[in-house]
């Protein structure tokens, strides 16, 4: 499928910039969540993530010593240190003393406060202050200044939202969750893609049908029939309605009708020959299923469990009406919703925690990428 | 932490081990009791012929039941639930559907659903064909579509926050650490609270479901690209068409079917669109959508299991058509064989 027209250098070049510029604009905003979650959380606020391999300026404010520390020194009384104290040092661009102007003067040079005091604050933090009467009062005189940090980068939050935000605890409920609901449905739909493939039964077309129709079957039509359908076997046997297990079957119906399909389109294509040969050796339909069918099927299988995985791991809207919100069982994207309202503003915690829930299915769609396309491209060609 | 993982482990055991054993189990039943060795020729016959009868429907036995339990019952079961009141005990006809067309935030939320499906399947269609034709021609095309494909693989709540945050405000004058506003910025112009932007919020809302989504349809298109007979190319390009009437004239009219299934399936999933209105704004500035809306009716104040009922149904009914047409095509497609 090349086109050899147009092959000027010209449009060529047009074609790469053109592409660059989608793999940018679809690359990008992943990055920025990715590079913020590895930065420090007071340069986040302080410059874009954009900016965060230059250091980042901001606006502090600090405290000189109290009077208690002061030296006479040619009849005037001295004040002098480091404004960083032990701490790390930072590049001073500016320095003031008023809110209003935390910036009046550039670092290094000599500020006058008035009545004959004077304020040197220089780059490096260090600063002298004189007066010719004694300095009073228990707190120091405040200062501000523009400093620029280098630039930071730790894993510090993804201790913290690992360890004391409950992502840790979510991400082991979102396997426990995934798994058996990847799982289970894999073995129903695949015994019953086989019957719908090759037996022959009465109602067989028919049914071929309805599942094609629930296909399509929105969600939303579900919910409600089984919240209340749980809430009614929760108190009848006297258990809770949001379970695990509740859950895990849940997802397996809603995934069984795209499993069923995509394994039968797959099976009834098996050459009929191999089928036909094991029957004639005296093999049972349940034989040729287990030795026969499900070893060739294993690229369509992969297939089916990678989607449902992705699919059971990225959803919200079942885990929030079939699960329960407290640590126990509250699943990543449910986890990660409710920070969004709980910690607003806190890109750190945000950006790590998103970070943490999209990190696996990276991982299993980079791994599995090959299976994954050939299951979109069998499960939609006839139009899921 | 440690009792959980345990136990998962073991209900996977169990839950996997239960199945193999149901299947295994239910064959050997069925051997033992009709056996179709060791018994007289006549026997043998009429058992295996019991067994044929029997055998399929212990293998979708399970898939059936399970079906009719999670789908086609609540199926039946909302629709009842939409002509009852809230707590599903009274008949109340209609009531629920002219409260709806009554209702404010479901008429928004129709209009906004509207919008949703006019603009996503359209974008994600094109942004796909385009996409797919310009990595065709190109030596690192194939990383450039797994690049473009990956946000696929991530969750709507956790591009919500990937793109809650390229949307985030700062005031005016402020350093922005949103990179819209900050480019905005950049250029002079003023930043803005995107997500409260009265109806373009939605737009801005769309643009997460159109980055997860284009990655699809380039895929899709993109084999269907791959199979075009070459030589059609070949001639239009004998007879002197440019590139833009090779993709129009020759290229599009050949997949039209396969751009039909793509903006299908976009479609069905713009009417679920859920997490994303929720996480982002949940509604408000008049970015409701009926998904949303159902599922704030299931719990506001206790819950309205008929009004509900009612959005859900409203969903349903756009997706019929869709379903008809895939399960006449279906049809022909068996009738083939």
């Amino acid at each position: 499928m090349t086109v050899s027209t147009g092959k000027s250098f010209v449009s060529r070049f047009g074609v790469h910039i053109a592409v660059f510029i989608f793999v940018a604009i679809w690359t990008i905003p992943t990055l920025g969540i990715l590079v913020s979650s590895l930065r420090d959380k007071d340069q986040i606020i302080a410059s874009g993530w954009w900016n965060s391999f230059t250091s980042s300026s901001q606006t502090e404010a600090g405290r000189l010593p109290p009077a208690s520390a002061q030296v006479e020194k040619d009849g005037k009384f001295v004040l002098q240190g480091n404004i960083f104290g032990d701490g790390p040092a930072r590049n001073i661009s500016a320095f003031g003393v008023k809110s209003a102007a935390p910036t009046q003067y550039p670092a290094g040079t000599t500020a006058d406060l008035g009545d004959g005091v004077t304020l040197q604050l220089n780059a490096d933090g260090s600063f002298v202050m004189t007066s010719p009467k004694a300095f009073e009062g228990e707190r120091g005189q405040r200062v501000y200044y523009a400093s620029s940090a280098p630039p930071k980068f730790t894993t510090d939050n993804y201790d913290t939202v690992l360890f004391s935000e409950g992502i840790g605890r979510s991400f082991m409920n979102s396997l426990t969750v995934t798994i058996p609901a990847t799982v289970i449905p894999i073995l129903i739909a695949a015994f019953a893609a086989y019957a719908l493939a090759w037996m022959r039964f009465p109602g067989r077309a028919l049914l071929i049908a309805v599942i094609i129709g629930l296909l399509v079957v929105p969600l939303q039509m579900s919910l409600i029939p089984l919240l209340k359908l749980y809430n009614g076997v929760g108190s009848f046997f006297g258990v809770p309605s949001k379970t695990y297990l509740g859950i895990w079957l849940a997802h397996t119906g809603f995934g069984l009708p795209f499993a069923i399909y995509l394994l039968r389109s797959y099976i009834a294509g098996l050459p009929r020959e191999i089928m036909e040969s094991a029957r004639i050796d005296g093999a049972s339909d349940f034989e040729i299923f287990v030795k026969i069918v499900l070893p060739l099927s294993f690229p369509v299988l992969a297939s089916f469990a990678i989607f449902q995985f992705l699919w059971v791991w990225n959803d919200l809207l079942v885990a929030m009406v079939f699960l329960g919100t407290e640590g126990d069982q509250i699943v990543l994207t449910a986890k990660l919703n409710a920070l969004l309202g709980s910690r607003g503003g806190d890109w750190e915690i945000l950006t790590t925690s998103a970070f943490v829930t999209i990190i696996v299915p990276l991982i299993v769609f980079f791994s599995l990428q090959r299976y994954f396309v050939r299951g979109l491209l069998a499960g939609s060609v006839k139009g899921g | 932490m440690a009792a959980q993982i345990f136990s998962a482990i073991f209900v996977i055991i169990i839950g996997v081990g239960g199945c193999v054993a149901y299947f295994w189990g239910a064959n050997k039943a069925l051997d033992t009791i009709f056996p179709a060795r060791g018994v007289s020729g006549k026997a043998a016959i009429n058992n295996l012929r019991r067994q044929g009868v029997i055998r399929p429907w212990l293998f979708v036995g399970p898939a059936m039941i399970i079906l009719t339990i999670y789908l086609i019952y609540p199926v039946v079961e909302t629709l009842r639930l939409s002509f009852l009141d809230r707590g599903g005990a009274h008949f109340v006809g209609l009531a629920n559907y002219q409260w709806a067309f009554g209702d404010r935030e479901f008429r928004n939320s129709i209009l906004n659903n509207i919008m949703w499906l006019a603009v996503v399947p359209a974008a994600c269609t094109f942004l796909g064909l385009i996409i797919a034709v310009l990595t065709d021609k190109i030596w690192w095309g194939t990383i450039a579509k797994s690049l473009i494909f990956l946000p696929l693989a991530i969750s709507f709540v956790g591009a919500s926050v990937i793109w809650k945050f390229i949307y985030e405000y700062r005031g005016e004058g402020q350093t922005q650490i949103g990179l819209l506003n900050a480019i905005i910025q950049y250029f002079g112009g003023q930043p803005q609270v995107w997500i409260s932007l009265p109806f373009w919020n939605n737009f801005f809302l769309m643009v997460i479901l159109i980055w997860i989504q284009t990655g699809f349809a380039m895929v899709i298109l993109s084999s269907a690209l791959r199979g075009i007979p070459e030589e059609t190319l070949e001639a239009a390009v004998i007879d002197g068409a440019n590139p833009f009437q090779i993709f129009w004239k020759v290229m599009v009219p050949q997949i039209w079917g396969t751009i039909a299934v793509v903006w299908t399936t976009i479609t069905i999933l713009v009417l679920k669109v859920f997490d994303i209105v929720l996480t982002m704004t949940n509604g408000q500035w008049n970015s409701q959508v009926l998904a949303n809306l159902m599922f704030d009716w299931m719990f506001r104040g206790g819950g309205d299991f008929g009004r509900g009922a009612t959005i859900a149904i409203i969903i349903m009914i756009a997706v019929i058509p869709i379903m008809v047409w895939n399960i006449r095509q279906a049809n022909k497609e068996t009738e083939g064989h």
